[in-house]
């Protein structure tokens, strides 16, 4: 505390903690709405690019190769294959999982980009690339990713390289 | 939630706690705010300049020596807040004011706690108003009030 | 100095500037950038140059910006620039990069959805952080101060700023002096709405934009000057960053025929035109300026875009934009364009 005494004496302020406070109401467009109202209902929406004609999950309404609009919703299936994958030693946040869990991109049957997601019911030691995986639902669903409690096995034969090699 | 039948939206709270460094020349004004006093820094030109930065803003220099100049100046403009916002210095109506301290040759932005509107005017003579509680901190400067209030 | 390249607006379109749009950033930005392609008759693989400008403080998003980018498709990986300023700072970019001479065209966009947050709020975020910011001083109130200061000169009345929004906002009632101030000494009629919105410029060198447009805007001179942050430290009745930037874009070697103004507050129009040295028979604002719709971080883009489009349109031959940034005028651009001679 200085004394207000001689200058060599003034203890500077090094520091102080300046918090920023913003409260937002974020819209999620036009694209995004319809695939969180898919996910309450218990479907996952893509979009088609009317150019390359891939299939974008999740949908932001343009296809971000092209640059072009994208308005054509295409249902995918629950089930899709782990393209690669991450092992989480360290919590996030309270509602994490048990450690250590899975974490993985998955390219769904239908689509061309990949979606992440949890990997669960499955050692993680065995978690692997080729993997088939299928989603399992939450018990309540609302329009948020988290609708889908995580993937587990699909119970089917590793999808080849070749089948996946484009995403990864 | 639904706004409408196409989109959703949803509420956001942003925070974060930034750590500001304050450096020799800010970090020395918070002192001496913290102890009850407002001090300068006189540039290689002469001006005195209130609250003091590392720079010139005229030509970039280095500022020089810290000078003690008065808590009592003269507003240069001000403005008059009908209905403060939360994280304003004071909850009542009141005016911001540039203010050109005695001594200083550059004004500073603060609150003036002047009570209403017509009680103020370029020109009018305040003094600050220190917070009794006293941290290091822009805000250790309450608000000015009028000289003759 | 060698000859400078040639450069020119193109074509230039935006989305509406409404209160509040239900589109996301990606798909606000499709709108503009895809407009403003079409009139050019440019495919998007033919884009030079890329360059945006916005903040993410808008929508509390960071780096929303590369979100953005799927509106103009960036694969191949494209050349692309960003800026966390108005657009109009994007589009100096831009035509700096044209004048390396190895590209023909660029694509400049803005985008900005202020309607999310509260600005009053958000733009405190652009303050000093330790003077300024900790006070939550809001742009109105600082917009408030320096209109003060401008009425104390004697160089404008109240009657003048309600002159300047009647002018601009054209609503029905006018501006009346018996409003309520918002902040003394600006009323309602006085301060900028909150708008959500994209706009989009294509730009093209030489011969490619003689191909591209029939009567393009060219590029004759364009600067941008900054003041110090510190509003106690320059006279905020002047803005004497605008008069230099006009002074280096030529502003004033030939008569200006049509002026758009980024002056979000009524008293900044007065301020602006003074420091341009703008005669009397300049229109000012026929879009109705930043008082009429100001999208942040796009009014200023779309200032440029409106004064090129009087030139695309065969309104006018001579025309400047001007776009601003920061608190109180602090930093200003100026761009004229003229038609080809």
């Amino acid at each position: 505390m200085s004394d207000g005494g001689a200058d060599d004496k003034i203890e500077i302020v090094k520091g102080f903690i300046a918090p920023v406070r913003l409260r937002y109401t974020v819209n999620a467009g036009r694209a995004s709405s319809r695939f969180l109202r898919g996910l309450t209902e218990g479907r996952i929406l893509g979009q088609r690019c009317p150019v390359c004609h891939k299939v974008n999950v999740p949908p932001r309404g343009a296809c971000p190769t092209c640059g072009v609009p994208t308005e054509e919703d295409v249902q995918l299936g629950e089930v899709g294959t782990v393209t690669t994958f991450c092992i989480i030693n360290i919590n996030f946040d309270a509602k994490a999982r048990e450690l250590p869990y899975a974490a993985a991109s998955i390219v769904l049957d239908g689509a061309d980009t990949t979606l992440f997601h949890l990997i669960q019911e499955v050692p993680v030691a065995k978690v692997r690339m080729g993997m088939r995986v299928r989603a399992v639902w939450a018990a309540e669903r609302g329009p948020s990713l988290e609708s889908i409690d995580h993937f587990k096995p699909a119970g089917e034969p590793d999808a080849p390289y070749d089948s996946y090699k484009d995403h990864l | 939630m639904a706004a409408d039948d196409e989109t959703l939206t949803a509420p956001y709270l942003l925070t974060y706690d930034y750590r500001r460094s304050c450096g020799p020349v800010i970090g020395r004004f918070l002192a001496g705010l913290r102890a009850g006093r407002i001090e300068g820094v006189r540039t290689a030109g002469g001006r005195v300049i209130v609250p003091p930065v590392e720079y010139d803003p005229d030509n970039g220099e280095p500022t020089g020596d810290f000078v003690a100049v008065s808590s009592t100046g003269t507003v240069v403009s001000w403005a008059w807040v009908v209905e403060p916002r939360p994280n304003h210095p004071l909850a009542r109506p009141f005016a911001w004011a540039l203010i050109k301290l005695d001594g200083a040759d550059t004004a500073m932005l603060h609150a003036v706690d002047a009570g209403r509107p017509s009680r103020i005017k370029t020109g009018a003579r305040v003094k600050a108003r220190f917070a009794a509680e006293r941290s290091g901190h822009i805000r250790d400067l309450a608000c000015f009030e009028l000289e003759d209030a | 100095m060698s000859a400078r390249r040639e450069v020119a607006i193109v074509s230039y379109a935006q989305t509406s500037f409404a209160p509040h749009t239900k589109l996301n950033d990606a798909e606000l930005v499709m709108e503009a950038v895809t407009a403003a392609l079409e009139r050019a008759q440019l495919p998007r693989k033919q884009i030079g140059f890329c360059v945006s400008g916005s903040s993410d403080y808008l929508t509390g998003m960071p780096f929303s910006f590369v979100g953005a980018l799927d509106a103009v498709g960036a694969w191949p990986p494209i050349q692309e620039s960003h800026v966390e300023m108005d657009g109009a700072w994007a589009l100096y970019e831009a035509w700096v990069r044209l004048l390396h001479g190895d590209i023909d065209t660029a694509l400049v966009y803005a985008f900005g959805r202020s309607s999310l947050g509260d600005l009053q709020d958000v733009l405190v975020a652009q303050l000093d952080p330790y003077y300024l910011a900790p006070l939550g001083v809001d742009p109105n109130s600082l917009a408030a101060l320096q209109a003060r200061a401008l009425l104390d000169t004697g160089r404008a009345s109240e009657r003048d700023f309600a002159e300047v929004a009647t002018r601009c906002k054209r609503t029905a009632g006018g501006a009346p002096l018996d409003a309520p101030y918002v902040v003394s000494p600006l009323r309602a009629h006085d301060c900028p709405p909150v708008n959500d919105g994209a706009a989009a410029i294509v730009l093209a060198a030489g011969d490619r934009a003689r191909a591209l447009c029939k009567r393009p805007a060219w590029i004759r001179g364009i600067d941008h000057r900054i003041e110090a942050h510190s509003l106690g430290a320059r006279d905020l009745t002047r803005s004497s960053s605008t008069t230099l930037a006009a002074v280096e874009a030529g502003v004033h070697t030939a008569p200006i025929e049509i002026a758009e103004l980024h002056a979000p507050y009524s008293h900044q129009e007065l301020i602006v035109k003074e420091a341009l040295q703008l005669g009397d028979g300049v229109r000012i604002n026929p879009s109705g300026g930043a008082l009429a719709a100001n999208p942040l971080m796009v009014a200023g883009l779309a200032r440029i875009g409106e004064a090129a489009q009087q030139i695309l349109d065969d309104n006018a031959r001579r025309t400047l934009g001007h776009a601003t940034s920061g608190p109180c005028l602090q930093q200003n651009l100026v761009c004229v364009m003229e038609a080809s001679s």
